[in-house]
């Protein structure tokens, strides 16, 4: 009993100290740290939206044409559109169907993805890995925006269906980059040790293969968060994402992209909330990189 | 083959297919990693394999414990064939035949704890056992205090990792297990360690072991009997103080000339110095005839075009060398 | 005379997560004109760092040199200028690394990495191709590569590991060096080759008066290729002498450990090795960083550093043992 004991203790503690060497090794490059904070805070908006909103009713249907197309002022800090609708509130409430998209896109993509390069890398030199390669290859030929709007213009335009655009056309990176990985690992000792032993193909892509290849994956899951953000914000854009008044980002664009030069918050402000994003969490994703880079003295 | 030989191999051959010479795929180039090798392994005891890089030393290890498929011969564990059919091999036979890797650094998962690795054999060769305690004993089996467990490799020292290696290996409760390089990566200082738990260990549990190795001094400690490899096939075989004592064939005479030793008292054993020239040649271009022929100091004419066949000399010691055959009596040297 | 190479009171530390890692702590090591000088010790006790500092490819950082000097023909290489460094590493000194595969380029052939050595050497920068070309043969003729010609040609997956390790030794000979520093050279080939390897080696010494550091694990390639060792624990040398008399005379209780725990020709068993590990650099024991280890250890021990004892002419021991000269 105490010998349990002791090793749940043991365990602790081995995490308390991954966990701070971990940190020590994100935190070299203090703009990882700006990321770090820049991605919370972008969450904290998205999360708490109508309790930080200035204006939270701007965010849906809503008309005021006494205060509409105001320059950004104190109480506007963004301004208004040309329907009165707090450009700040929208942006922080637009910023749930951005980290929506992220995160269902890249939840659905990424078990898909990964699985299928694992088991195209482990079972090299068969029908299996030719297979999964060349449907692979197939999607990756079409240039993705193409590929989504192709997509996207079938369906009916809204959110949901744009999220399955972009998730077909992204799947096949993973899969590259995981094949890649797995093809590799394979090779290792500690995968023919496994065989020898008599372990089953399952546990020897899962449990051993799998483990190796987290942090590649991670880091490009944190890089893809901006870029997802990115392309939804593009379908968003010429009218396939987000529908009017719901308050996407790139829906916003697309509707102050009227009224430029004029009345420049309209759209400046929803775009420099794109480019905030996206930057974020590419710079989060550099941290990453550094947190499970290897220790070499 | 004797009754208590629990391992043996019958003019096994693997050649790997590396490419082709030509567009249209007529002519493949082959490396023929393992060319024709026979032995035998007793209960118990250790037989201990000798060779350069391109000997073909680590295929035979990689074929026995059933990474590759033999292209031709056989290998047989207490008389049962190991490639039965097509099959991949069973668990039963899994369970009896192990191996211990030369790299600890790469052949232990770095992203998994020490009890994970010890648990994977426990959990596919012995049910209904606690096995955090079964963890600790195979530590202890190998001399290691129960709060590695929690541990991961890049923890551990290089010795210690081979530790784990070697008590992964036994966890199976194995009959024979195959020793590939074991302690090559590791300081001397440690060597000696481990290799006498490896001694302790089989008398305990009576293993049976194949030993490869390049080290000739540490061979001539731990085996019983020596085989000696050059280019995929087996050059001399005998019990192991005959091998250092006498050896008959012209390479192991060059190798036992350039061992690096400590005292002078091991200069005096050691053959005539014999300076090797030229390069190894490549497993994919053996020479005709003998293999060793173009680095032979003893070489003769028939050596260039007939490839010489294992006789034996003296009881339990075999040579593959012209200068031997029909009994031609002890020359060189 | 002045030593080819001094260092002097070095230490070396590297900033990690937990703290400072104080490997180095205070190494001394001299080597003369056209001698051959083994560094012997365990994985991990510092000899590569040591090595690296002498030609400052250290990563700093993390790693920092807080103390010490390296004198190269008298002059500090520590305090040197980019420029002076540069001649140095050029013409003066040159690495021969323990993986040959790994110090290769995989993607260029062997001619175009020579020529590259060539064409950085101070006087190469200023000939023409064909000249380039003709100099990189020079120095793979001299570590007897077959058909240097066709060598050129070949990408370094087509040769062997024997080749590529000659590779590398041609590659640290093109300009006229004075020290080449031997990583393990023979770690990762057969005894065979390494046998050629090393004969090439003091075949150079003897023509060129090029002076070699030759590191190594292994004990019986030092006794045969070298004229002095230093033995090395921990960050620290423990030992010098004379190869002949280090191996007559072994003193230091870590190399006496060192020496019982090869294997012998002459059979009998093997000895269980040195008990324990390498210490944590993070907390080094305090006094003597054996101690922990040492059969022999007495309270002094726990307490102060040794320094180097003079016990025979050019023998000298890192041991309060010694501490009045032979016990």
């Amino acid at each position: 009993m105490t010998a349990q004991i002791q090793n749940a203790d043991l365990a602790r503690s081995k995490l308390a100290e991954s966990l701070g060497r971990n940190w020590y090794k994100f935190s070299r490059n203090p703009l990882s740290i700006v990321g770090l904070g820049a991605v919370s805070l972008v969450v904290f908006l998205a999360v708490f939206a109508p309790l930080v909103a200035p204006h939270p009713e701007a965010a849906g249907k809503f008309v005021d044409f006494e205060n509409a197309s105001l320059a950004p002022c104190v109480r506007y800090p963004f301004g208004t559109d040309v329907i009165g609708r707090d450009i700040m509130s929208r942006i922080f409430f637009g910023f749930r169907f951005s980290l929506t998209m992220g995160v269902i896109v890249l939840a659905l993509v990424v078990p898909v993805g990964v699985t299928l390069g694992l088991i195209a890398g482990y079972n090299q030199g068969t029908w299996l890995e030719t297979v999964i390669m060349r449907v692979t290859d197939i999607f990756l030929a079409v240039p993705p925006l193409v590929l989504a709007l192709a997509i996207a213009s079938v369906l009916t335009p809204n959110l949901f269906n744009a999220m399955i655009a972009v998730s077909l056309m992204w799947w096949p990176w993973y899969t590259r980059l995981v094949y890649g990985l797995a093809s590799t690992l394979r090779n290792e000792f500690f995968v023919s040790s496994a065989e020898t032993l008599g372990a089953s193909k399952a546990h020897i892509i899962f449990r051993e293969i799998l483990p190796n290849c987290i942090s590649p994956i991670f880091t490009k899951m944190s890089l893809d968060m901006g870029w997802v953000i990115l392309i939804g914000s593009s379908l968003s854009f010429v009218g396939l994402g987000v529908q009017p008044p719901k308050p996407g980002l790139g829906t916003m664009v697309a509707d102050g992209s009227n009224y430029l030069p004029d009345q420049w918050w309209i759209s400046v402000f929803p775009a420099l909330a794109i480019v905030v994003v996206v930057l974020s969490f590419n710079l989060l994703g550099d941290g990453l990189r550094d947190m499970f880079a290897a220790e070499e003295v | 083959m004797n009754r208590d030989d629990i391992l043996t191999a019958t003019d096994l051959k693997k050649y790997f297919v590396i490419g082709h010479s030509d567009l249209l795929k007529r002519n493949p180039i082959t490396v023929k990693a393992v060319d024709g090798v026979s032995f035998a392994v007793r209960e118990g005891e250790t037989l201990g394999l000798v060779g350069e890089s391109g000997s073909g030393k680590s295929t035979v290890a990689y074929t026995t414990i059933g990474m590759y498929r033999p292209s031709a011969g056989a290998i047989r564990f207490r008389g049962r064939d190991l490639f039965e059919g097509n099959k991949p091999r069973s668990l039963a036979l899994k369970k009896e035949i192990q191996i211990v890797f030369q790299d600890p650094g790469s052949s232990l998962n770095p992203r998994r704890t020490i009890k994970q690795i010890l648990e994977l054999p426990l959990r596919i060769h012995r049910r209904n056992e606690d096995r955090m305690e079964q963890v600790i004993r195979l530590l202890e089996m190998v001399e290691l205090p129960p709060d590695y467990a929690y541990k991961y490799p890049q923890m551990l020292g290089g010795g210690e990792k081979q530790m784990i290696a070697i008590a992964r290996a036994l966890a199976t409760d194995p009959a024979f297990i195959i020793l590939d390089e074991p302690t090559s990566a590791l300081d001397v200082s440690i060597q000696g360690k481990i290799i006498n738990l490896l001694m302790q260990l089989q008398d305990e549990f009576n293993l049976s072991y194949l030993f490869i190795t390049h080290d000739l001094s540490l061979m001539r400690n731990v085996a019983s009997r020596v085989a000696i490899m050059y280019l995929g096939k087996i050059c001399e075989v005998a019990r192991t103080a005959e091998f250092f004592r006498q050896p008959y064939h012209p390479y192991t005479q060059m190798l036992l000339s350039a061992i690096p030793v400590i005292s002078e008292e091991e200069e005096t054993l050691k053959p005539k110095r014999i300076v090797s020239t030229g390069e190894i040649p490549s497993p994919v271009n053996v020479p005709g005839g003998c293999s060793f022929h173009l680095r032979c100091p003893a070489r003769m004419e028939v050596c260039s075009r007939v490839d010489p066949v294992m006789v034996e000399v003296e009881e339990g010691h075999t040579v593959r060398c012209h200068l031997y055959e029909q009994g031609i009596g002890v020359q060189g040297q | 005379m002045t030593a080819l190479l001094e260092i002097k009171d070095l230490h070396v530390h590297f900033d990690v997560y937990g703290g400072t890692l104080r490997v180095l702590d205070g190494v001394n090591f001299v080597v003369q004109s056209g001698q051959r000088v083994g560094l012997v010790g365990e994985t991990g006790c510092g000899k590569t760092t040591t090595m690296k500092s002498i030609l400052r490819i250290l990563p700093t950082p993390p790693a920092r040199i807080p103390q010490g000097e390296i004198y190269f023909k008298g002059q500090d290489v520590l305090k040197m200028k980019k420029g002076d460094l540069q001649r140095i590493r050029s013409e003066g000194i040159s690495m021969i690394f323990q993986d040959p595969t790994a110090a290769l380029n995989p993607v260029f052939t062997i001619g175009q990495q020579l020529e590259a050595v060539v064409r950085h050497s101070m006087e190469g920068g200023k000939l023409s191709k064909g000249k380039i070309r003709e100099q990189a043969l020079v120095p793979l003729r001299e570590v007897s590569l077959p058909d240097p010609e066709r060598m050129l040609d070949s990408y370094p997956i087509q040769l062997s590991g024997g080749m590529r390790q000659r590779i590398c030794i041609a590659m640290a000979l093109v300009a006229s060096r004075e020290l080449l520093i031997a990583d393990e050279p023979g770690t990762s080939l057969d005894v065979t080759i390494e046998d050629q390897i090393l004969r090439l080696l003091r075949r150079l010494v003897e023509e060129k008066n090029v002076s070699v550091i030759l590191i190594t694990h292994t004990l019986g390639v030092v006794r045969e290729t070298t004229d002095r060792v230093y033995v090395m624990y921990a960050g620290n040398m423990v030992e010098v002498a004379d190869t002949e008399e280090l191996f007559a005379n072994p003193l230091h209780p870590y190399t006496h450990g060192l020496m019982a725990a090869v294997p012998r020709l002459t059979g009998g068993g093997i000895s269980d090795g040195i008990p324990g590990r390498i210490p944590d650099y993070l907390n080094p024991p305090p006094g003597c960083r054996f101690h922990p280890r040492c059969e022999r250890a007495m309270d002094i021990c726990r307490e102060e550093k040794p320094a180097f004892y003079q016990v025979n002419t050019d023998h000298e021991v890192a041991c309060f043992l010694y501490r009045d000269g032979q016990k």
